[in-house]
């Protein structure tokens, strides 16, 4: 059947299953837009007030559903303007389609009006890029595009069609064929048959060895990473963790793969890590980690990391294993598949001796007794008030920190952070993806005020869309984070970090339509935080708290992970 | 230790540029790296020697199996390797250096591509060691210019990667 080049994109995303997209119109993206205007009965199009702004909302829309996000942008600056949402979305693997237009073929490298080489930028923060000059080869470079995003690990991949490409006069051949079909046709079907574009088959010895080396171990601790998250194997490593009656240590990424208040939780693990993760991980005699790739703020001295223990690594992506740290076994396969075979294989043990010995010491320390509004005293309230399963999306600094070791985090996707590429202003964008994908979920942002003011211009989208996202600013007037290493590391010379400026966040918020609260005290703060669970509207809580606060506990950089500079 | 990576490749635009990426990106050098065609014109063959820990060979090894473009990739171990590379020098000769240079290219089994009054140019395909021997020996008659096409490589023996 012929149909208009751009028509079968639409198609083609209908394939996929797709029913939303991000993005922002240009001019080389026109001719798509234009074909948009007829699929605009099923496919919703959010538009926000910039290209980043769009990219993270389809980050936190395909972390927050499991679904692949789909981003559009036009070429030259819109394009570019992607990039750190690219890199974010690659950092953290997370399957995102974007997609952009360029200009005409004549035009092509000759530096003309909006051209950029975007496939020659994204190169390296994507699994795949693809430029399309031939419209004949539009279905298969999609669907291929969707595979290769989804698939194994996931990540973003970028596609940029050349405009007249997308010319309503060009026609091609087209048959909808649903993406379970996909890999019976076109280039898939060769691909399929010389790379992993499917989860690999876990190897059986590799398993049988692993319950072996579990049978002999007397101190096993377990790292929840994020690819329990992403491979959604959480059921899994809950019944793993229980058979195996080991410690929990979650990393930043894993949020959501391990019920946070699990009594074998020791939070989070590396430089901000707790205590009790923080020692089982000096201590144990086997650590088992799971979807994880011991980023230099877990594995925070990768020579001593672990070092009693024997070290297994279970990833689906074989170019992690003894990449940062090097391992003793290791089990190439999905997060969901492995634990599923061992589990089978698993005898229920028990280790209490080692629990008593490390679980108690993950006591948090209790709340300060404050005139003043203190973060812990903010999160506090915002747990107390507001339905378990929210989804949290968070930008980065202290305010993360804060969030990811103070909310217990019950399920993938619950938790959206940058954790990888740690993007300021990464935060409301992830919260409007998650809440254009999760309609019956609360969604709160919480940010700093660095952060916010890196992006805020989106409270224009929160509007517009009428979605009611509670953002909670974190205002302690300054960029807290880097304060902190300041204040500790570089003799309290507090070179530009004092953001002593506007704007007043709570007339920012109206400015937008928006409702503004500010707190001050705990009581304040319990008043504005109920009220913002009722507006049915977004609302933005301006949270004053002092600039000296730290988070805790903290290891430097490149030290020992039982060297707390901070307790 | 120098190692040598052949790796087979979809023949299209980028895909030179995607591999080279991943060296760069972890700021290590490539030695010499040689690209063609084979038998099969959708597919090109690289061959990249790297000086470099067995560690990152491996890790590289490991990344260049994810690129999509990218079917296969193998280390061609030392002993098991036939790897050529083709130089083209010129060289300064007069009449009276003149024979002594064909007794060198002689011995080193070159052949002559060009000849003026004053200079030779000079073609010899054999392992990098031999070529840098050749190099070496022309040297005191004063090399004008030379070009190295970097070492293509095949496994000995019947397999194929």
């Amino acid at each position: 059947m012929k149909i208009r080049a751009t028509a079968a994109i639409m198609e083609c995303l209908l394939e996929q299953e797709v029913d939303t997209v991000f993005g922002y119109p240009g001019g080389t993206i026109l001719n798509l837009y234009d074909e948009l205007y007829n699929y605009k009965d099923k496919i919703h199009h959010v538009l926000t007030s910039h290209e980043q702004g769009a990219s993270h909302a389809a980050d936190g829309y395909a972390r927050s559903t499991g679904k692949v996000g789909v981003c559009f942008a036009t070429s030259g600056p819109g394009a570019t303007n992607l990039t750190t949402g690219i890199a974010t979305a690659y950092m953290d693997s997370s399957p995102v389609v974007f997609i952009t237009c360029n200009v005409t073929e004549p035009l092509l490298g000759k530096d003309s009006f909006q051209e950029v080489d975007i496939t020659g930028i994204a190169m390296p923060i994507t699994k795949a890029t693809y430029l399309v000059r031939d419209a004949q080869t539009i279905p298969d470079v999609m669907r291929q595009a969707f595979a290769v995003a989804a698939t194994g690990r996931p990540g973003p991949v970028l596609i940029d069609f050349l405009k007249n490409v997308t010319a309503p006069s060009v026609e091609i051949d087209y048959e909808f064929v649903p993406w379970t079909e996909n890999r019976k046709c076109g280039s898939l079907r060769s691909l399929a048959g010389s790379h992993d574009l499917k989860a690999p088959e876990p190897n059986i010895g590799d398993i049988n060895t692993l319950v072996d080396m579990i049978a002999q171990s007397e101190r096993p601790l377990l790292i929840c990473g994020g690819g329990v998250v992403r491979g959604r194997a959480d059921k899994e490593f809950k019944e793993f963790a229980e058979k195996l009656d080991a410690p929990v240590a979650i990393t930043v990424m894993g949020g959501g793969g391990f019920p946070g208040g699990h009594p074998l939780t020791t939070g989070m693990i590396g430089m901000h890590g707790s205590q009790a993760s923080n020692v089982a991980c000096n201590e144990c005699d086997l650590l088992i980690a799971v979807g994880c790739r011991f980023s230099d703020r877990v594995a925070l001295q990768p020579d001593t990391f672990a070092s009693q223990a024997k070290i297994v690594h279970i990833d689906i992506d074989r170019s992690e294993i003894d990449k940062n740290v090097l391992t003793d076994h290791h089990i190439i396969g999905s997060a969901k598949r492995v634990l599923a075979l061992l589990n089978e294989r698993l005898p229920r043990y028990s280790h209490p001796e080692w629990k008593e010995h490390i679980l108690p010491l993950r006591e948090p320390s209790r709340p300060r007794e404050s005139e003043t509004l203190t973060p812990k005293q903010v999160l506090e309230t915002i747990r107390r008030l507001a339905p378990q399963d929210s989804i949290v999306a968070t930008d980065v600094g202290q305010h993360q920190m804060w969030s990811i070791q103070h909310f217990h985090f019950d399920y993938p996707g619950q938790l959206l952070t940058s954790g990888g590429f740690g993007t300021m202003g990464f935060g409301l964008g992830a919260a409007i993806g998650a809440k254009v994908g999760n309609p019956e979920k609360v969604v709160i942002h919480t940010t700093g005020d660095g952060c916010f003011r890196m992006n805020c211009h989106e409270l224009a989208t929160v509007e517009h869309y009428r979605l009611p996202i509670i953002t909670v600013v974190f205002n302690n007037g300054t960029l807290g984070m880097v304060r902190q290493w300041q204040h500790l590391i570089y003799r309290e010379r507090y070179s530009e970090t004092t953001l002593d400026r506007g704007p007043d966040f709570v007339k920012l918020a109206e400015a937008y339509g928006l409702k503004g609260f500010r707190a001050t005290t705990m009581a304040e703060m319990e008043q504005a935080f109920s009220a913002a669970l009722e507006a049915g509207c977004g609302c933005v809580i301006d949270c004053m708290l002092d600039m000296d606060e730290m988070v805790r506990p903290m290891v430097a950089g490149g030290a020992h992970i039982t060297d707390f500079l901070l307790r | 230790m120098k190692q040598t990576i052949s790796v087979l490749v979809e023949n299209q635009a980028g895909v030179l540029n995607r591999i080279t990426g991943l060296f760069s990106r972890r700021a290590f050098n490539i030695d010499s790296l040689a690209v063609g065609v084979t038998d099969d014109p959708t597919i090109s063959r690289i061959t990249i020697i790297v000086d470099s820990g067995n560690s990152v060979v491996e890790q590289v090894e490991k990344q260049l199996n994810k690129l999509i473009e990218v079917i296969k990739v193998r280390t061609i171990p030392e002993d098991k390797m036939i790897g050529r590379e083709l130089v083209l020098l010129k060289v300064n000769a007069t009449n009276k250096t003149r024979q002594d240079i064909m007794t060198i290219c002689d011995i080193m089994g070159a052949k002559v591509d060009d000849i003026s009054p004053n200079s030779l140019t000079l073609e010899l395909s054999d392992t990098p060691d031999r070529i840098d021997t050749f190099e070496a020996m022309l040297r005191p008659f004063s090399i004008l210019e030379v070009v190295r096409t970097g070492v293509i490589a095949l496994q000995k023996g019947g397999g194929k990667i």
